[in-house]
């Protein structure tokens, strides 16, 4: 079994499910309808994106493994996404800066994965490039409206800034099996993407009228399976029923 | 007006499906501007494939007739059936009317 192309693509998966899972956290909950819609749409996208990349690594997993087991039987040591993916909503301020890093984040990382010597890595890239385009242009409006908009707006997109900001470090600081996954053609050396994402993130914080943080003290560990104390308590309520109920179907 | 304005504005939406179509009109939402009501009615309008273009307009903009005077605006033509191009004899030769 080809370990590292595992971990790799599981690593890609994980922070597609991780994330949409958080954003199907708002439905029901949306500021406006509209919204709760657009959110809504944006956490099926990521859930999509991650079936895509289980199916294809539980194709190498082997074992009688499939989509459904490697996103609802693995625990939290087990997953491989970014930090960022898994913090709280908060409110709409920091769910939508949340979003924002991301898909500025995603949008640089699936463009290159286009070129990867993997046959499906690359379509799944080319797929969901069209629709990270779409979450990256839609978040970013929300930035600048919340940003230059009113003052509570202003004061909680701050907030969020401030508080996001050491979470974003990791997205670009490559794990060791990104690193072997870039050298083999099929992956992207992330650290490449470093001074593009800092770049496009700065100009639309700008645009907000917000001041682009000083970059300190990162948080990381995510990747390697270190997770802060909030992935557990998604994980308990994403496989609840699976694990209580093996093999559920309806 | 001292009123605080706690909702967005209303806009119509109008979605053409296919290429060489007619936009047409499917609904409305609230949205902050034309830019957020493209992108809104985006979101609840085109999930399943609708369509292929999107036009907004904020329903203020749109001036309606009365229903009130429906009457006087259509009932008087009822009677004018001759206002129908059938009463003229068409020649052979014109096949395409």
């Amino acid at each position: 079994m080809d370990t590292i192309r595992l971990n790799y693509i599981l690593h890609l998966a994980d922070n597609a499910l991780i994330l949409g899972h958080r954003n199907s956290e708002w439905c029901g909950h949306g500021p406006v309808l509209e919204q709760d819609i657009a959110i809504s749409n944006i956490a099926l996208d990521g859930l999509g994106q991650a079936r895509n990349f289980y199916q294809s690594a539980a194709t190498i997993a082997g074992n009688g493994a499939t989509e459904d087991s490697l996103a609802y039987l693995r625990d939290v040591i087990d997953f491989k996404n970014c930090l960022l993916a898994e913090v709280p909503n908060g409110d709409w301020a920091q769910t939508i800066l949340r979003q924002f890093f991301f898909s500025a984040y995603q949008y640089l990382l699936y463009t290159k994965l286009q070129q990867s010597n993997d046959g499906q890595l690359a379509a799944i890239a080319e797929k969901s490039l069209k629709e990270v385009s779409y979450h990256l242009r839609w978040s970013s409006e929300w930035v600048i409206r919340l940003g230059d908009g009113t003052e509570e707006s202003r004061t909680r997109i701050g907030n969020a800034l401030e508080f996001l900001w050491p979470y974003t470090g990791e997205l670009c600081l490559p794990a060791g099996y990104e690193l072997d996954a870039a050298s083999n053609g099929y992956g992207v050396d992330v650290s490449s993407l470093q001074s593009d994402w800092h770049q496009r993130v700065s100009s639309v914080l700008e645009e907000a009228t917000l001041a682009v943080p000083e970059t300190g003290w990162m948080q990381s560990g995510g990747k390697q399976g270190r997770h802060t104390e909030h992935l557990g308590y998604i994980l308990a309520e994403m496989q609840y029923l699976q694990r209580a109920y093996p093999g559920a179907e309806w | 007006m001292s009123t605080t304005k706690s909702e967005w504005p209303l806009w119509e939406i109008f979605i053409r499906s296919r290429q060489g179509l007619d936009h047409k009109h499917v609904g409305s939402l609230h949205a902050a501007d034309a830019q957020m009501a493209i992108e809104n009615a985006r979101d609840v309008y085109t999930r399943r494939m609708e369509g292929v273009s999107i036009w907004v307009v904020e329903s203020r903009h749109i001036h309606a007739s009365n229903p009130a005077e429906a009457g006087a605006l259509y009932d008087p033509a009822n009677d004018k059936a001759y206002r129908h191009p059938t009463f003229y004899d068409l020649p052979d030769e014109l096949k395409h009317m």
